[in-house]
């Protein structure tokens, strides 16, 4: 048993918190407020290899592990909620399907580009009438000599405003039901492709989310990611993998809650001493930090479970993506009562943060789907 | 061209609370993050921005705890080439004369055209390592460098004075120069480099590689928070009552 980070983990930790800090964090009201998707520090984050951290170096990545990318999101999002889930995205939800399930051609082909900051990507499998239930996506792709016509529309997809790859699953059959489904890599300059509604969000405001419309968009063929019907079981894993990241942005959010708690608690005065000093304030500081650290805890194991190669972790990532959820918005929410009247205020950090957590427990599945996955996997 | 750069890991105090410990002459270091000293940093980009265009080697030093292995690592990921570490517990208590001398003696079997180190480090500010250096090793310095511009044998160095002036000099190789903060813009380590470094082998020097005796020439015998002075006055009142009057003392002392 040994819980102490890697040397090279310890040196990105200290690296990505640098520069999260140093220039993520004073940027992240800026773009709440504004919307505006953070292109910069994107390129400037592609520069230090945080795009692509477990891609292989031959693909344009770092070559990193899935501990790793989830101490790099939790930095990252601990300075800024809406840069960490576009940086995930990037990682965990676009790269990684590419590695994992794509062909030689595929990865020599897209990875670098959403490696380097060329591009960046998003994961196109939410519909408006299809988001937990996945198979009940109304897409299609129908096959027609050397392209798939792909029809469909697809809701709130991270990044989709500004994507420019994206991994979007279609019915290829729908008889079979599930095993119906693939995956396909889909080109934003593709005819037929166009963004709908950008969504007005209550927090991560600087994601992009959009809507995205396929008529006729005409992929082609060598674009499937593994074969006609793998769509369900690629789309599975890679949740698998990226609700790790959703943990790992959780964390982040809680932390960053916590730090700004602790410091108001310590500065601000009532009844003639700084409020830490009361057992209430105390108790919910407590109550904090030990959720904090459970939660991390969980994240990590969750990593070190697929890094060890383990075929099934779906209840591990499930796990820590419902727990460190569950607990960042309770962090959030104490954080702001902890600041009283004034953690209302948008002057202060901790009203954007509760805004930003509440969305963990909705995204990359909900909180009571990663509660069917945990109870599936105790009772099958 | 062949560079050093002497590095310091440091507690980060500028914004922490810091307080002395129970010896009086320290501070109380559990809770404090650890970082490279910042003028370093400025030290450490001003060599990497030379090799890149001069080529050569860097090597990065640093007089410290085995903790200074992670500030030496990260150097390694920025840009140096190999790294030493020279064991501080073996030598016991340290002035900016005694690190000097301990750098003077590992410095002399390594050929270089220049020596970077921070202008100060922000825990002792001594200032004192990278002249004595020079001294000790018998090569021209600067100090306060916010430019430093190498061509052939030649530098041409920018030193920065007090009341907003610049002291041009030129300069001959080898030389020592102590860096300000703020002459360019330190890179952060990309996730490759840091990779690639965390298997790096550092050199790590103690007692018996460095058998000369140095004393430092100063003893510290007291560190203490300065008591709250008589002459300050705290004002008290709504913001409109504190505004009025710190207006008020502002054109009774005549500043405005």
């Amino acid at each position: 048993m040994n819980f102490d980070l890697t040397n090279d983990q310890k040196m990105l930790q200290e690296e990505v918190r640098k520069y999260a800090q140093t220039e993520l964090a004073p940027l992240a009201p800026e773009i709440d407020k504004s919307g505006e998707f953070p292109w910069a520090s994107i390129k400037k984050m592609a520069q230090l290899g945080l795009l692509g951290v477990i891609v292989p170096e031959q693909y344009g990545g770092s070559g990193f592990d899935f501990v790793s990318l989830a101490i790099a999101i939790e930095e990252i999002s601990r300075a800024c909620a809406s840069t960490g889930v576009i940086v995930a995205v990037n990682n965990s939800l676009t790269t990684y399907p590419i590695v994992q399930f794509g062909s030689e051609e595929q990865k020599k082909k897209y990875l670098p580009s959403l490696c380097n900051g060329q591009k960046i990507g998003a994961f196109g499998l939410t519909e408006p009438n299809a988001g937990s239930d996945v198979a009940g996506m109304e897409s299609t792709a129908k096959l027609d000599g050397g392209h798939y016509i792909l029809n469909g529309t697809k809701r709130f997809i991270t990044n989709g405003g500004e994507a420019g790859t994206f991994v979007v699953f279609a019915y290829t059959n729908r008889e079979l039901k599930h095993k119906g489904i693939s995956a396909f890599i889909v080109e934003r300059d593709t005819p037929g492709f166009s963004l709908g509604n950008h969504e007005d969000l209550m927090g991560i405001r600087a994601t992009a989310n959009c809507e995205l419309i396929f008529e006729d968009v005409k992929v082609p063929k060598e674009n499937i990611l593994g074969n006609e019907g793998d769509g369900f079981k690629i789309c599975m894993n890679t949740l698998d993998v990226s609700r790790i990241d959703i943990g790992a942005q959780a964390v982040g959010i809680a932390q960053a809650s916590l730090d700004e708690a602790v410091k108001y608690s310590k500065e601000r005065k009532a009844f003639g001493q700084p409020v830490c000093n009361f057992q209430m304030i105390q108790s919910m500081i407590a109550d904090m930090a030990t959720q904090i650290q459970a939660a991390r805890l969980l994240v990590h194991y969750a990593g070190y479970c697929k890094d060890k190669g383990m075929q099934r972790f779906s209840k591990e990532s499930a796990m820590s993506k419902y727990y460190a959820s569950d607990i960042a918005v309770d962090v959030a929410r104490k954080a702001v009562q902890i600041h009283g009247g004034y953690g209302y205020s948008k002057d202060y950090t901790v009203e954007r943060l509760y805004r930003d957590a509440k969305i963990l427990e909705l995204y990359e599945g909900t909180s009571e789907v990663q509660k069917i996955v945990i109870a599936r996997e105790l009772t099958r | 061209m062949d560079l050093i750069v002497c590095i310091k890991r440091v507690p980060q105090t500028a914004e922490a609370e810091v307080r002395v410990d129970s010896s009086g002459k320290d501070i109380v270091k559990d809770r404090l993050t650890f970082d490279m000293n910042e003028a370093d940093t400025y030290a450490l980009e001003a060599a990497i921005l030379l090799k890149e265009k001069f080529g050569g080697t860097i090597t990065a030093i640093s007089l410290g705890v085995a903790d200074a292995e992670d500030t030496l690592r990260i150097a390694l990921a920025k840009g140096a080439d190999s790294a030493v570490r020279i064991k501080a517990e073996d030598f016991g208590e340290l002035d900016g004369f005694k690190t000097a001398a301990l750098l003077k003696e590992v410095i002399k079997d390594i050929k270089f055209d220049a020596i970077f180190t921070g202008c100060m480090a922000t825990d002792d500010s001594y200032y004192q390592v990278g002249p004595v250096l020079a001294e000790m090793l018998g090569v021209p310095h600067a100090t306060l460098v916010s430019k430093v511009e190498v061509s052939e044998e030649k530098v041409r160095v920018n030193r920065e004075l007090e009341g907003g002036l610049i002291e041009h000099l030129e300069m001959s190789l080898p030389a020592v120069f102590a860096v300000q903060t703020g002459i360019n813009e330190p890179r952060y380590a990309s996730l490759i480099a840091i990779r690639r470094a965390a298997g790096k082998e550092i050199k790590i020097l103690g007692k018996e590689d460095i058998p000369v005796e140095t004393k430092t020439n100063s003893t510290l015998e007291e560190l203490f928070v300065p008591p709250v002075g008589k002459r300050a006055e705290i004002l008290t009142g709504s913001a409109d009552e504190v505004a009025a009057r710190t207006a008020g003392i502002i054109k009774e002392k005549g500043l405005i």
